[in-house]
């Protein structure tokens, strides 16, 4: 589905990512996972357009994503739940979902995409008025999964969904990426919490400063010495 | 929800401040307060306060929205104004075209400027730092002023058309000028209200104030809303020469005369945000008619001045504004 061949991308002067191939099929969960500041976040951001790539291939089903405009990205069926989760803080939930499906493909079906997120999470349609502002961390991660499912999107990009979370919460929100994987839909997700991620991916790259240093299935990830020393403390 | 509390109690104060500016000097030249609260002249002053306010509210507002989404400071607004009412003015009184036809056609004038200002300037300055923005769009005041200047001279024009006035009570007159420009303003903010919370358009306006980048991801291109939001702004301007040159006689000069009170009534009400800039609107227009009644015009702009720098030092970041 998503495939990126020997891509570079960076901020000024600064590169972050290094020759990086990498491919997601569908209907897989794919799990990057490497140490703070490898450039876990600037894939992401390059995959949805925010940051250019400046070198490479990257193709979402046979179409070409390093020229297509980054508001261009969303219909192709890429929807990204950003890092720190960014919701409209001052806008209701309700609204926050409302921007989810602005583009036009996705406007036409507003109201039975609202009713499938509210039926993903009753506490969204619960608290819809409130502002996402308002939300708990938790609330505020669901928040901004079901506004990026309001695209009716293919792969979802989620980046650190644990971040910042309760243990408990945290447990909450890995099982949701189980529940949306069972909705069929393909993700690729970013995280440190490299225990609990192989346990809800097929499989996972390693990403260290910037390159993919290993990848493999989440059983051989979660068996390997390196990784269980490096990154689950075991 | 201290935060709320705080604003109800600023609401308070004001309209203490407005009892006090009404009543006690009337009070104190008569030394009765009975006198006072009957004065009709006062209370047409109060009238026409909120009058003047419907359109200083129109002004704030596409003032804030520009504001609040590109996060540019539009200088030469009231300038826009001034050409949406050259343009009526010489679609009517010299070539004749019927007055409900000239006031859309203004609209389109000032929303296509808008169109413009974005287009050709503020767009290649997104980026950089916010006093060439300021200054970018200060030039384009002085840019407007030497235009309008040229091509029409500064001779005073007015459109000749005069509504009257009727009488509210026995002793109140109310112009019906200015009686339809309160209308058509407060119509407006209802509508803008409306289009700003319940179509996707509005709602990725208000978003896009929020988080630029977020917008991107949802699909949105960042240029397009901002030029809607520009041209939205524009049109506003023109609604506002629509309903002021049926007041004023135009002249290029004439922005200056609403321009910097519009900046005050957004600073005051905290920039960008729409509701408060509403609010402020009424409070400065009441502390000018009020201020203008019991002494001089002038006098109303040095108490809404006064109370503005007052404001400046008690809540820097306006009366609705958030703590940054």
């Amino acid at each position: 589905m998503l495939a990126l061949s020997n891509v570079d991308a960076g901020y000024g002067t600064f590169q972050a990512l290094f020759d990086c191939t990498l491919e997601v099929k569908a209907g897989e969960a794919v799990a990057v996972i490497g140490p703070n500041g490898a450039g876990k976040t600037t894939l992401m951001r390059v995959i949805s357009g925010l940051i250019p790539a400046r070198g490479g291939r990257m193709d979402m089903e046979g179409r070409d994503l390093v020229a297509t405009p980054p508001h261009r990205i969303v219909e192709l069926g890429i929807a990204h739940v950003p890092e720190h989760r960014r919701l409209f803080p001052r806008m209701s939930v309700e609204d926050n979902l409302r921007m989810g499906a602005f583009v036009p493909s996705a406007r036409a079906a507003y109201a039975r995409r609202l009713d499938f997120v509210y039926d993903l999470f009753p506490r969204m349609k619960e608290r819809r008025h409130q502002l996402a502002g308002t939300l708990s961390g938790g609330e505020q991660q669901m928040c901004a999964i079901g506004r990026a499912l309001m695209s009716e999107p293919k792969l979802l990009l989620l980046d650190e969904p644990s971040a910042g979370l309760a243990p408990v919460i945290v447990q909450r929100i890995f099982e949701l990426v189980r529940v949306i994987r069972e909705q069929g839909l393909t993700v690729l997700i970013v995280e440190q919490n490299v225990q609990q991620v192989l346990r809800v991916v097929d499989r996972a790259y390693v990403l260290e400063a910037g390159s993919i240093r290993m990848s493999g299935s989440a059983e051989e990830l979660a068996a390997s010495d390196d990784i269980r020393r490096l990154y689950m403390g075991l | 929800m201290g935060k709320i509390d705080t604003r109800v109690w600023l609401v308070v104060i004001a309209a203490t401040l407005f009892a006090c500016l009404a009543y006690v000097p009337a009070i104190i030249r008569e030394g009765d307060l009975g006198f006072a609260v009957s004065d009709v002249f006062l209370y047409e002053a109060m009238i026409n306060g909120l009058l003047l306010g419907g359109v200083l509210a129109l002004l704030s507002l596409g003032l804030n929205l520009i504001f609040g989404v590109v996060d540019v400071v539009w200088i030469c607004y009231a300038e826009i104004v001034m050409l949406g009412m050259y343009g009526i003015y010489y679609l009517h009184s010299v070539y004749g075209v019927p007055l409900l036809l000239a006031m859309p056609a203004g609209i389109l004038l000032t929303a296509l400027i808008g169109y413009a200002v974005h287009h050709l300037v503020i767009r290649h300055l997104l980026d950089s730092a916010p006093i060439n923005q300021l200054l970018a769009t200060g030039g384009l005041l002085f840019f407007f002023q030497s235009v309008a200047t040229l091509a029409f001279g500064i001779d005073f024009r007015n459109l000749g058309v005069s509504l009257g006035s009727f009488p509210l009570t026995e002793d109140i007159y109310i112009s019906w000028s200015r009686l339809a420009a309160f209308i058509v303003a407060a119509g407006c903010v209802i509508f803008l209200y409306l289009f700003l919370t319940r179509t996707f358009m509005g709602t990725a306006i208000r978003a896009i104030s929020q988080d630029r980048e977020i917008m991107t991801l949802m699909g949105a291109a960042q240029g397009r809303l901002y030029l809607i939001s520009s041209a939205i702004g524009g049109g506003l301007a023109g609604l506002a020469a629509c309903l002021l040159v049926l007041q004023y006689d135009v002249h290029p000069f004439v922005g200056l005369s609403f321009g910097p009170i519009t900046f005050m009534i957004c600073v005051l009400g905290g920039l960008g945000n729409m509701v408060g800039g509403f609010i402020a609107a009424f409070i400065l227009s009441e502390l000018i008619a009020l201020g203008g009644y019991h002494f001089d015009l002038e006098w109303g702009y040095v108490f809404a001045f006064a109370f503005f720098i007052a404001m400046m030092f008690v809540r820097p970041e306006g009366i609705m504004g958030r703590r940054s």
